[in-house]
């Protein structure tokens, strides 16, 4: 295998990596755990290179294509078809990239914490072969171009998510968690299908670029535009559709809680693909970048008033994710209300888009960090209750560090990278709307609040009898926070190099309808 | 109005499906109203192909008149394997609940709020 | 567990039958409608019938849930090892490397109405054996499954 074989075939690799791993985890464990270990550890180590190359290409050379079956990749439309690209074809742009380097980095980290994590529980090989499942789901559905396939991988998502949730059925809560979490994506998937169907009726086609250079915003189209919508919203995790979020991310075991948050984040990428990439140039940009908006700042409120009143640790962290979610829907939605008007665009919406699209990357880091933190707490005492935690920072030194780098991110505290995002949003969106700004800046201030809370309550305070033999969290975990934790630093010291590099291709590629289209079509 | 038959069935059945969904109280019949709706997707996606004295979409017996709309008939395929996949989950989920909390009504299953 | 003598009688015989047209099914998925889910999940229901006559038990004693879960895997490597090949052959991923090459399943489609033939298709009746291989064995494992959550052990 050479490199230019591997980066010839890398959007299919990138998924298939992880698939073949999955399947064989079952016939590898009977090998026994050792090598089941090396197995899965290898092939994420793997997929994460190939999507890190992957991301790499992308930002360097533009836009990839990959045409599943063709004899040449990048024969989007074989000579008999009459310019109809009739295959699956994955269209890497410059965001499709950047969710891959989230979900490459998140999916290591997580990888290894969970090794030393879920060292002591049953059914490991089921484990395992799920959660590079989840991987496949959320690669897939950031990577393809073609809507029926982004269904298809949002059900793979789903349906992995969902039976990770449940696995440590932990006297049925978990499983009831996780009936919730199965059920609302099962709607949210019909709801995408439904959609999928009424733009397959009007326009015969599913590629994303097929359908949005023929869009025509009739009734119809406005019906899927709601379903959308509401479906992936309500995958995302923003008000009002939240009401899973808190069960599902406490009860999941830690590890897995982590990578649900990219899940979730790669429904907010279906969002914005939908909005941006099939619909743009036909919306009514203020109504729709209204409604998207009017989500984020709800998101925010709700989810951070309701984390605050809440005892259990992982719970209080998952409303946080919520609010945090709001963040991005009103940086994004900002952008797209202005996309209309250049001159607006060009002084702050984009600069707003840049915000809300980082903030993606940041919150995927420090909020993993957080739920890993939290997860390791839970491992080594037993309990998520704040009210029976308390003086860990004795013996849990590194973790109590690792807690501080992500409640000072998740805060916007400079010098962490949610100060960067936030302050893109909070610079760009005062120039569109004051008061969204003010509300942001206030949120974050009642994170701030609610997080030295849950510090004082888990860390400081007196040694515990009860937790005297508690002590640090092993090394694969340490070393797996760790990694997210110096991203955490690294991103928030040079957050000019990060936006410029990956994060402004990223806004500049969603933003840019015409360009997606020609990547596909050829030029127009 | 003739044309518009399975659209409007469909819809009937998504609509009974959801009212399930929302007002019965046993998690069974609750995994059997999102078939019902599953199932009315998967109308409406056969339907978006038929076309009048069309015949079934195999290449080697084209006598050479139309053909039904093979991509809907694809995807209505790979929903329904996915249904199978989700019902099944779920039913097991709702076989632990039923084993850990003694019931399968929605009224006690609710350990987990705030 | 086991039901009547006739009924066990009628199951062993019938069974034969599921079991060649799943296999039909699951072959001729390339020129008939059909193919390897819906042969696969006519199998299973083969394995249903048995659990249903003789009970889950006699069903685990022949066969063991290990050996479901093998052809589960089996059939899903073999599906994704299929479209792995087409990679190292310098085709795309899930590329059909073995239509009209005139080996197994290599023959070019007559054109025209005709019947059609077997020999036909190049990966594609592969895949449809990969995944009746699969759905067979995952079918059969989710009614173990649920069977031994309700019987409580019998």
């Amino acid at each position: 295998m050479n490199g230019d074989f591997i980066i010839q075939n890398a959007p299919a690799l990138l998924l298939a990596v992880p698939m073949l791993a999955a399947f064989a985890t079952p016939l590898i464990g009977r090998l026994g755990s050792l090598a089941r270990n090396i197995w899965v550890i290898a092939a994420m180590t793997l997929t994460s290179a190939i999507g890190l190359l992957l991301a790499y290409d992308v930002f360097t050379a533009g836009t990839v294509l990959y045409t599943f079956g063709a004899l040449d990749p990048a024969s989007a439309l074989p000579l008999d078809s009459g310019g109809i690209p009739v295959r699956i074809i994955f269209t890497v742009d410059a965001m499709s990239a950047f969710m891959v380097i989230i979900a490459a980095i998140s999916g290591f980290a997580v990888m290894l914490y969970m090794m030393a994590s879920e060292a002591k529980g049953s059914g490991k090989d089921g484990f395992y072969a799920l959660f590079l499942l989840l991987i496949v789901g959320i690669l897939g559905m950031v990577c393809t171009g073609d809507i029926f396939n982004f269904f298809v991988f949002l059900e793979i998502n789903s349906l992995a998510g969902a039976a990770l949730v449940a696995y440590r059925v932990d006297k049925g809560v978990a499983v009831e968690a996780g009936l919730k979490y199965a059920v609302i994506s099962t709607i949210g998937g019909l709801f995408v299908l439904f959609a999928i169907a009424l733009l397959y009726g009007q326009y015969g086609a599913l590629n994303m670029a097929v359908i949005a250079s023929s869009m025509q915003y009739t009734g119809l189209d406005k019906i899927a535009l709601v379903l959308f919508l509401s479906a992936l919203a309500m995958k995302s995790g923003a008000v009002p559709m939240h009401f899973w979020t808190p069960d599902a991310y406490s009860m999941a075991p830690g590890s897995i809680t982590a990578l649900l948050v990219v899940a979730s984040q790669a429904s907010l990428y279906g969002v914005f693909r939908v909005v941006f990439t099939l619909y743009n140039v036909a919306l009514d940009y203020a109504a729709v970048g209204w409604i998207i908006i009017i989500l984020g700042v709800l998101s925010m409120f709700v989810g951070v008033t309701m984390a605050l009143v809440q005892k259990d640790v992982k719970r209080l962290m998952a409303y946080h994710a919520v609010s945090q979610t709001g963040y991005m829907l009103l940086g994004v939605g900002v952008g797209l209300a202005v996309l209309g008007q250049q001159t607006a665009f060009d002084t702050f919406g984009f600069v707003a888009m840049e915000g809300g699209i980082f903030h993606i990357l940041n919150h995927a880091m420090y909020k993993g960090l957080l739920f890993l933190t939290a997860g390791a707490i839970f491992y080594r005492t037993g309990t998520r209750s704040l009210n029976k935690l308390g003086g860990l920072g004795h013996s849990m030194k590194w973790t109590m560090i690792f807690f501080i780098i992500g409640a000072l991110a998740i805060a916007g505290i400079p010098p962490f990278n949610g100060f960067a995002s936030k302050l893109l949003i909070y610079e760009s969106v005062f120039l569109f709307n004051p008061v969204l700004s003010i509300i942001a800046m206030v949120v974050s201030i009642l994170t701030l609040a609610s997080f030295v809370k849950v510090f004082h309550a888990i860390f400081m305070g007196p040694k515990q009898p009860q937790y005297s033999d508690v002590q640090e969290a092993p090394l694969p975990m340490l070393v797996g926070m760790a990694i997210l934790a110096v991203i955490t630093i690294a991103f928030g010291i040079a957050p000019g190099l990060v936006v410029d590099s990956i994060v402004a291709p990223a806004a500049t590629a969603l933003a840019d309808q015409g360009g997606y289209i020609a990547s596909v079509l050829g030029g127009l | 109005m003739y044309y518009n038959l399975p659209f409007i069935i469909a819809a009937v059945i998504a609509v009974i499906g959801i009212g399930a969904m929302l007002f019965r109280r046993n998690l069974i019949k609750v995994i059997m109203g999102l078939s019902l709706v599953e199932a009315a997707v998967n109308l409406f996606l056969v339907a978006l192909g038929y076309r009048m004295d069309a015949i079934a979409p195999i290449f080697t017996n084209a006598p050479g008149t139309s053909m039904v709309l093979p991509t809907v008939q694809a995807m209505t395929l790979t929903n329904i394997v996915i249904g199978i996949a989700t019902t099944a989950l779920l039913l097991s989920f709702t076989m632990i609940i039923y084993k850990k909390y003694g019931s399968a009504n929605t009224d006690t299953v609710r350990k987990l709020r705030g | 567990m086991s039901m009547s003598k006739i009924v066990r009688a009628a199951a062993d015989i019938i069974f034969v039958f599921i079991l060649t047209f799943g296999f039909y099914i699951v072959a001729h998925g390339h020129l008939t409608p059909g193919g390897g889910f819906q042969g696969g999940a006519v199998i299973a229901t083969g394995f249903v019938l048995l659990i249903a006559a003789y009970g889950s038990r006699a069903l685990l004693d022949r066969f063991g849930k290990e050996w479901f879960r093998s052809s589960e895997a089996l059939g899903l490597l073999v599906f994704i090892g299929t479209a792995f090949v087409a990679l190292f052959l310098g085709a795309t991923f899930f590329a059909n490397w073995l239509a009209n090459g005139g080996l197994i399943f290599g023959e070019a489609v007559a054109f025209g109405p005709n019947p059609g033939d077997l020999n036909t298709g190049g990966v594609i009746p592969i895949m449809n054996i990969a995944v009746g291989i699969e759905v067979l064995g995952a079918l059969s494992l989710i009614v173990l499954y649920m069977l031994s959550g309700t019987e409580e052990g019998a």
